[in-house]
């Protein structure tokens, strides 16, 4: 990896955008209650600002009322907040505002989409997935191939850590009904050509799933431009609260689609015996929604946009090179490509992940340590396990240096020697 | 608490483990993982009536994971059925000699729980008459 860390466009950048960094920290609550934490595990979830907490706090103190059901004037505000927050998704991700369905989250977006196209799936279809998937990407198609008797199909990667698009353009072919991929896989922080995969599937008239898990923390999103059929993400790595997370669904495709959770706002009219179901997107969404917290991811995309976090990311590319190669100075082994995503993941030789988390930790440095809920990739690898550091616009140079001091303890407790 | 974690005793067992390797004609194999970070071991044993005859592990894991193997399979040799039983979490504690933090306590204990599951399989295996069990198990077709 050549990068000129050395240079002077690249250090300013890194001491620019720690200062930055810094008075960012202002903003997060977890940094008044731990101002010496060095906190790298923004992959698993973000830190939120005061600003989504309040947002939320407001809902609960000033309007708290359910939605969709009252008259009084309570009700109304309640009702206006939440699909002013869905508004705000919509514009966020490029999408209509009948295509964006309130989820709790990633998991729960992807097993929706699913459910919501089980029907369609025969036996022998094919589904596609990459090797690099996050198990809530994997585990529901792995489901649908077996309860349809379909067949399951995986993109490699090459040897550079990057996806194989070679190989997807004979394995998606003819018979693929479903492919269902990450943008920017939590391991690797390896970013999928979704232009190509998602023009290959719909050449075959395939219909695709995209986890944006990742996606959404580090640049502008446009699902309309993406053409992607699903596109599903949580709010609590963008700054929001947990429990949200949307899935959006093509007009189109979610007009036909029938519904897979029933029971209250979901519907227009019931009688006994029979229902019609309500419109886009309440079709999708049973029963009283998370209000609170749709309010709070609202919240959290005013944050980004005022905070213009997407124009910091350069700032998050430099700092994850300069991880790169202080790491590999140290004798680590990067499992990752060159360009990609703030995430990265190495391995110490002889010395399990685990360990080197524990031993960060005394210093109060957060780091994931094990398969990060990717074991396949991890299988295909030939790696037991791995140790991952992931950037978020909060972490400063300083992070980083401190992370590789505590390095250099893990191998002085485990007597291993290291150049330097 | 966790400065302790790392001690000699702990690292010597990691770097040097006792009764590391397979036993061809073991009658008690079993592997446990720990999910959390990918911590695996393997036991075998070789148990005639009742006395262990031969023990040991093989794995990939943490410090704690590993140790904790190597120490118990030093404490199993020559006893019998009866002792592997009776392990409880406090055995290994007593055996690693640290405080171990709620986070490790899965780590700690995964040797325990693979060689007692796989004594309490193997018993289950030979009580049961000898029939031709099938199971009809669904598995995913591999494009």
């Amino acid at each position: 990896m050549n990068t000129k860390l050395n240079s002077t466009p690249q250090k300013s950048i890194l001491q620019k955008g720690s200062k930055e960094a810094l008075t960012l920290r202002n903003d997060f609550p977890m940094y008044k209650s731990h101002p010496t934490l060095v906190y790298l595990d923004n992959t698993a979830t973000s830190h939120k600002p005061k600003s989504v907490l309040k947002a939320m706090n407001d809902f609960y103190c000033l309007y708290n009322a359910n939605v969709h059901r009252g008259v009084y004037s309570l009700a109304e505000k309640a009702t206006i907040a939440f699909e002013q927050a869905r508004d705000s998704v919509a514009h966020f991700i490029g999408a209509d505002r009948e295509e964006v369905i309130f989820t709790s989250g990633t998991t729960s977006g992807l097993n929706l989409a699913m459910r919501l196209l089980a029907p369609h799936i025969k036996k022998d279809d094919e589904i596609v997935v990459s090797v690099v998937e996050h198990h809530s990407n994997l585990v529901p198609w792995q489901e649908l191939a077996k309860e349809k008797n379909a067949i399951l199909r995986f993109i490699p990667i090459t040897a550079n850590y990057t996806l194989d698009l070679k190989a997807a353009r004979t394995i998606i072919n003819s018979k693929t009904k479903i492919v269902a991929i990450t943008g920017i896989s939590n391991v690797l922080g390896m970013e999928t050509p979704l232009g190509d995969i998602i023009a290959l599937a719909h050449k075959h008239g395939a219909k695709t799933i995209i986890d944006g898990a990742q996606m959404v923390a580090h640049g502008k999103v446009d699902v309309h431009t993406l053409n992607c059929d699903f596109f599903s993400f949580s709010g609590h790595k963008m700054f929001g609260p947990t429990g949200i997370g949307v899935l959006y669904g093509r007009k189109a495709l979610l007009e036909k689609l029938k519904p897979h959770v029933f029971g209250g706002e979901m519907v227009r009219e019931v009688n006994s015996y029979h229902a019609k179901w309500n419109e886009l997107p309440w079709k999708f969404e049973a029963g009283t929604p998370m209000i609170a917290q749709a309010i709070g991811l609202r919240a959290a995309i005013e944050y980004i946009k005022h905070r213009k976090l997407y124009a910091k990311e350069e700032y998050l590319r430099v700092l994850r090179n300069y991880t790169i190669a202080e790491l590999q100075k140290l004798g680590a082994t990067i499992i990752g490509p060159q360009h990609g995503a703030p995430i990265i993941t190495f391995t110490l030789a002889g010395i399990h992940p685990h360990d080197i988390a524990q031993i960060l930790d005394r210093d109060e440095i957060c780091i994931r340590a094990g398969h990060h809920c990717a074991m396949p990739l991890h299988q295909e690898l030939k790696i037991q396990a791995s140790a991952r550091v992931s950037l978020s616009y909060y972490n400063t140079k300083e992070d980083i240096d401190r992370f590789l001091q505590g390095i250099k303890k893990v191998y002085a407790i485990f007597g291993v020697k290291h150049h330097e | 608490m966790n400065e302790d974690l790392y001690q000699e005793h702990i690292l010597d067992h990691y770097h040097y483990p006792r009764h590391k390797g397979k036993i061809v004609n073991a009658n008690v194999i079993h592997r446990e993982i720990n999910p959390l970070c990918g911590d695996e071991l393997t036991f075998y044993a070789s148990i005639d009536k009742e006395k262990i005859k031969a023990l040991s592990f093989e794995g990939n894991g943490c410090a704690v994971s590993q140790a904790s193997a190597s120490l118990l399979s030093e404490f199993l040799q020559g006893k019998t059925i009866k002792d592997i039983k009776k392990l409880d979490d406090n055995t290994i504690y007593s055996l690693l000699g640290i405080s171990i933090s709620h986070t490790r306590r899965k780590c700690a204990l995964l040797s325990m729980q693979a060689i007692k599951e796989g004594v309490r399989l193997q018993e289950q295996l030979t009580k049961q008459p000898a029939k031709n069990i099938k199971t009809k198990t669904r598995t995913i077709r591999k494009g």
